[in-house]
Formats: C-alpha cells, sequence, structure tokens
C-alpha cells in the first residue's frame, strides 16, 4: 500500500538518505530504529514530502510520486491527506482548543460539515482518554496529553497510514505510557503505522517489521524477534548494546 | 506702586483672557480632531494594513519579482521624509495634472507609509510562527493559503499588536502633518486660532493635550486586545 523506491536525499553534499526501499502492506506496523543522525526521521518526513526527497519515488494506494521530475503540488497534497503525522514537538495548533486542533483538519481540508465533525472529533478524543479536554487549550495539557491530542488530529483526516516521529521523545519519563498505550491500541485495530522510535519495548511488542538504520542506509530489517535477539550485523548489535547498557 | 498694580491687572486680565480663549478654542480643536485626525488615522490604518500584509507576503513568497518590488517600495518610503512624501503627493503631483484634494493626498499619503512599516512588523511576526505548525498544517493536508489564513496569521496577530499599536499611535501625531497640505485637521485649526490670538502656547499645549488623550485611549484599548489574544498562551 506504500511504497518507496530507492529514496534519496541530499543536503548540500550532506547524504542523509542513500536509497532506501520499504513496502508496507495495509495494518502492518513498521518500526524505524537506529542512532541520531542515521536519517531515520528525514526518511518519515519524506513519506509525507515535508522533506522532498532528492531522487526516488514514494507512492501510497494510486498516488505515485517520483522525485526525478517535477512533482505537483496537488500530488503532493493528495498524498499528505492520506498520510497522518505525529511530530515529537506535537505542533499543536496553540490558538485552538482540543477539539478545534482535531477538527482543523475534516473542515478546513475535508469540507467537512462542521457539526458532524465535532461529533467525530470527540469521539476521537474519547479514544484517547481526553474526552474530558476537549475545550482546553494545549497550554492547559501536559505533554502526554498534547502528543494524544496530537494523535487525534492526525487520525481526523482518516489517514491511510499514520507516521509517527519519535512521538515520546520530548516527554517526562512518566508520561511515556500514556501515549504508547494509545499507540498500541492503534496498532491492534489493524492501523498501518510507520513509527521512528527509541522505545523498544513498543518495537518488540507490536512491530511487524523493524529496521535498523545508519548512515543514511537501512543496515539491517526483520521481523523484531529477530533483530533484538540474534542480528546478523555487526552495527545492529553494537547499537542495541548501547541501548541496554 | 504704579507698576505693580499695572502687573496685577495684566495678570489677572490675561487669566480671563485665557480662560476664555481655551474655551472658545476647544470645540473648533476638538471637531478638528473628530472629523479629521481620527478618521484619517483610522482609513490610512486599515488601507496601510491590507498593503502592509501584502507587502509582507510578497517579501516572504520566495518570488524574486514580488519580494523585489517589496523591498523597493519600503525602501523609498522608508527612506524618504513622510512630509516630503506628502508634499509630492498633493503639490507635486499637480504639475502632471494630478489634483487631488488634501484629505485624500494626506489619506493616500499615511497609508503608504503605514503600509512600509507594518510591513516588516507583519513579516518579522510571521517568521516568529514556528516552522513546526507550518509542517503541522500541511500534514493536515492544507495549501500555503490555507495554513497562512488559519494557523499562521492568527498565531502573527497576537505577536505583531504591541508594535503595531506603536505604528497606529504613530499615526495618530503624524496627522498632524498633513495641517501643512491644507487638511482642516485639528492642529491646523490650532494654528488658524494662533493666527488671531497670538497665543501659541495655550493653544498648541491645549492641542498637545488632545493628542495624548487620543493616544492614551488607544493605548488602553490595545491593552484589551492584548489580554484577549493572550488567552491561548500561558
Amino acid at each position: 500500500m506504500l511504497s518507496i523506491q530507492n529514496l534519496h536525499k541530499q543536503f548540500g553534499n550532506l547524504v542523509v538518505l542513500d536509497g532506501i526501499d520499504l513496502n508496507v502492506e495495509k495494518g502492518k506496523v513498521i518500526v524505524v530504529i537506529g542512532p541520531s543522525g542515521s536519517g531515520k526521521t528525514t526518511l518519515l518526513r519524506c513519506l509525507n514530502v515535508l522533506e522532498t526527497p532528492t531522487k526516488g519515488n514514494v507512492s501510497i494506494n494510486q498516488t505515485d510520486l517520483n522525485f526525478e521530475e517535477k512533482v505537483s503540488k496537488k500530488d503532493i497534497q493528495t498524498l499528505r491527506k492520506q498520510t497522518g503525522m505525529v511530530f515529537q514537538t506535537y505542533n499543536l495548533f496553540p490558538h485552538m482548543t482540543a477539539l478545534q486542533n482535531v477538527i482543523e483538519g475534516p473542515v478546513t481540508v475535508q469540507k467537512v460539515n462542521k457539526e458532524k465533525a465535532k461529533e467525530k472529533g470527540i469521539q476521537l478524543l474519547e479514544k484517547v482518554g481526553l474526552g474530558d479536554k476537549i475545550d482546553y487549550y494545549p497550554h492547559q495539557l501536559s505533554g502526554g496529553q498534547q502528543q494524544r491530542v496530537g494523535i487525534a488530529r492526525a487520525l481526523a483526516i482518516d489517514p491511510e497510514v499514520m507516521l509517527f516521529d519519535e512521538p515520546t521523545s520530548a516527554l517526562d519519563p512518566e508520561l511515556v505510557g500514556e501515549v504508547l498505550r494509545v499507540m498500541k491500541e492503534l496498532a491492534h485495530e489493524g492501523m498501518t503505522m510507520v513509527v521512528v522510535t527509541h522505545e523498544m519495548s513498543f518495537a518488540k511488542e507490536v512491530a511487524d517489521e523493524v529496521l535498523f538504520m545508519d548512515q543514511g542506509q537501512v543496515i539491517e530489517r526483520g521481523h523484531p524477534d529477530h533483530i533484538f535477539t540474534t542480528p546478523k550485523e555487526e552495527r545492529t548489535r553494537q547499537f542495541l548494546n548501547l541501548l541496554s547498557e | 506702586m504704579f507698576l505693580l498694580n499695572n502687573m496685577l491687572y495684566s495678570a489677572v486680565f490675561d487669566a480671563d483672557r485665557y480662560i476664555d480663549i481655551a474655551q472658545s478654542s476647544f470645540l473648533p480643536l476638538l471637531k478638528g480632531a473628530l472629523f479629521y485626525s481620527i478618521p484619517m488615522t483610522l482609513i490610512s490604518f486599515v488601507i496601510g494594513i491590507i498593503l502592509a500584509i501584502t507587502t509582507a507576503l510578497f517579501r516572504i513568497s520566495g518570488v524574486k519579482l514580488l519580494s523585489g518590488i517589496a523591498r523597493v517600495y519600503i525602501s523609498i518610503i522608508r527612506g524618504t521624509p513622510l512630509l516630503v512624501q506628502l508634499f509630492i503627493i498633493f503639490f507635486g503631483l499637480t504639475s502632471v495634472g494630478i489634483k487631488l484634494d488634501p484629505f485624500p493626498a494626506a489619506i493616500i499619503g499615511f497609508s503608504l507609509n503605514t503600509g512600509a512599516y507594518a510591513s516588516e512588523i507583519i513579516r518579522a511576526a510571521i517568521l516568529s510562527i514556528p516552522k513546526g505548525q507550518w509542517e503541522a498544517s500541511q500534514s493536515i493536508g492544507m495549501s500555503y493559503g490555507q495554513s497562512l489564513k488559519r494557523i499562521i496569521l492568527p498565531q502573527a496577530t497576537r505577536v505583531s499588536i504591541p508594535p503595531l499599536s506603536n505604528s497606529f499611535i504613530s499615526l495618530v501625531k503624524d496627522t498632524s502633518l498633513a495641517s501643512t497640505i491644507l487638511v482642516a485637521e485639528m492642529f491646523r485649526k490650532a494654528q488658524e486660532i494662533v493666527a488671531n490670538t497670538y497665543e501659541p502656547l495655550l493653544l498648541y499645549t491645549e492641542a498637545a493635550f488632545i493628542y495624548w488623550m487620543i493616544c492614551f485611549l488607544l493605548s488602553l484599548v490595545q491593552d484589551q486586545i492584548e489580554n484577549k489574544l493572550n488567552r491561548y498562551v500561558s
């Protein structure tokens, strides 16, 4: 459903992504791990063209973008409407309440009737455990609550695939759990997800495939059982050892 | 003794005269403010802000032609005195057959001036909004225009209210320059009364006082707006 082929990204002379291929089937959860600077966040941001790849293809369902040619704004928007993104720093709209954040996409972009959007927005906020916080502004919410609003906002556009960019990295340790719980629930419901994270427990529990990236390349990929217990590559082993220290 | 008497007499005489002139001049001055100074400020500011937003968007558009136009406009307006601009618009343009009445000429001058200065304020405010806000709005499928209208400008407004209030208050006072191109605003009224009464200190102080009161009221309004817009920041 989501696939990328031979994806390259360069910032000037710096090669950040060096030929990445990935196929995500519907309902699968892909977790991308790797040291900082390995290109995992850039990879995720290329999937909804927040970064424009230098070369390669990104396709979701019928939308196929080839970055060797000029890509139209319309195609980029079509692609973005099929992806929901959750950011490390939440990036909620501070001038809108939780509910307004959630219905912004449906109402402004998809032109959904406002009352209907509200109904669905409340359901989504209840789903992430914030049914009692719908009229709160972001600054009145804790980090974990803000991130859950962020997840609800991304879900509101009915995406084909959800992209998570280190969604728990900015959170206080005691707040990580509530966000991971929501993410696990989504995974169990069959949401297609690509998750960049340092939470190995999450990867072990819900990932269908784990990608280990380093220096812009996928070094190793496979089922979490294999990656975490019997990694083939030396670099994967080193990285996992560092984490368990 | 005679001298002292004479001085006292003239002091008493002056006090009565002062009160008399102050009373009889207050209404004309207030009219000048209500019918000219304040409308001139309001109209120029509204047009100026529209110009300013357009210019700011031109500058950040990334389109060379547009940002070039914006730069030249800002450079010319900021690089020349407002008084000279007013003279060119009102007196100068008559030479090429464009004859403007004083009031519209002043409006054009003040609008162009506000547009240039405020555009830099608005541009800075837009650039101060974190990149993540653009990304979040794009990630839910918004176009550039939608992001700008729904997400960026509302936040930039809050940032730009204090400096824009400064511009607005400056504009109130700058309208006194319109006296030189024959607009019958408050300061020109004061000058006319001085010509008849020979009391410059009294009349100009009175005018200054009215300007001050207007600006004082405006700063109260500014506080109100800021409080309202600050409700979503901790």
